[in-house]
């Protein structure tokens, strides 16, 4: 009668096994919160797009191989909802090309401030300045941006999430920070992006 | 002449500088420059500021009421 016994023990183990993996990815709560908050309009959107995540991520605890990246695990079912939610429908809007470089933020600021410190130039962007300009910058660029930049992925952590080669990780972390930074212009110095 | 092109390719290795992106090499001769130029210097501490500022700004507490949600969403235990 050794059989019910083993079953029972077995039972147990996976019972524990799952509460540790439901502990484990609780605790990333807020930093998903925080990824999720920029990835969607709005404050309701991502309350909803994060316990979709959590839900299904507890549904389907088995496909997570225990010791590999679980905040990237996590990401990649909140992205994949994300799509799922519509977002696919939405084009991305065509980009004028971009002639200008990295330092064109800095420089408007510049031109329009006079001589001041950096210090002095960053502290004239508002958070709702900044918060506005990141939602502006299409998607597809923002994701990267927010993964990267917010989530504190790397490039490679970021293409897995996302399911595209790190070559276009690197270019849209690239591009969106600069639509990020014309964005910025627009409202620090009144300029069109 | 020189300058104004060392000056335009430390702005493309702006971004990989900040990132880590840049092999050895490249870092160090970013660095190189980056010492010796106030121009670029300015610029680049005014991305890695403004990099800060953005992360700050989007960081916004998860609602405890989600946190409770969420809890609520577990397994409950045999």
């Amino acid at each position: 009668m050794a059989e019910p016994e083993t079953n029972a023990r077995r039972i147990a183990e996976e019972a524990r096994d799952r509460a540790r993996f439901e502990e484990e990815v609780l605790e990333l709560s807020d930093q998903v919160y925080r990824v999720a908050r920029r990835l969607v309009p709005t404050r309701e959107e991502a309350e909803d797009l994060v316990q979709d995540t959590y839900a299904r991520a507890f549904r389907s605890w088995r496909s997570y191989t225990p010791g590999t990246n679980l905040r990237a695990w996590l990401m990649r079912i909140l992205t994949n909802l994300n799509i799922d939610r519509g977002r696919r429908d939405q084009r991305t809007p065509d980009i004028r090309p971009m002639e200008e470089g990295d330092y064109f933020l800095y420089n408007r600021l510049e031109e329009t401030a006079g001589a001041e410190d950096e210090e002095r130039i960053v502290e004239r962007l508002s958070q709702d300045s900044i918060v506005r300009a990141l939602s502006q910058v299409p998607h597809d660029f923002r994701d990267v941006i927010v993964l990267v930049d917010i989530g504190d992925f790397s490039y490679q952590e970021a293409a897995q999430i996302l399911d595209i080669p790190i070559g276009t990780v690197m270019s849209r972390l690239h591009r969106g920070r600069r639509i990020l930074k014309s964005g910025l212009a627009e409202v620090a110095v009144g300029e069109e992006g | 002449m020189g300058f104004e092109h060392i000056c335009e390719k430390c702005e493309e290795m702006l971004q990989p500088f900040l990132d880590r992106e840049l092999d050895e090499s490249e870092r160090r001769e970013a660095q190189a420059h980056l010492d010796a130029c106030h121009y670029c210097a300015k610029r680049y501490r005014f991305e890695e500021d403004l990099r800060t500022i953005v992360r700050h700004a989007c960081d916004e507490p998860m609602p405890a009421e989600l946190k409770a949600k969420l809890a609520s969403l577990r397994t409950p235990l045999l």
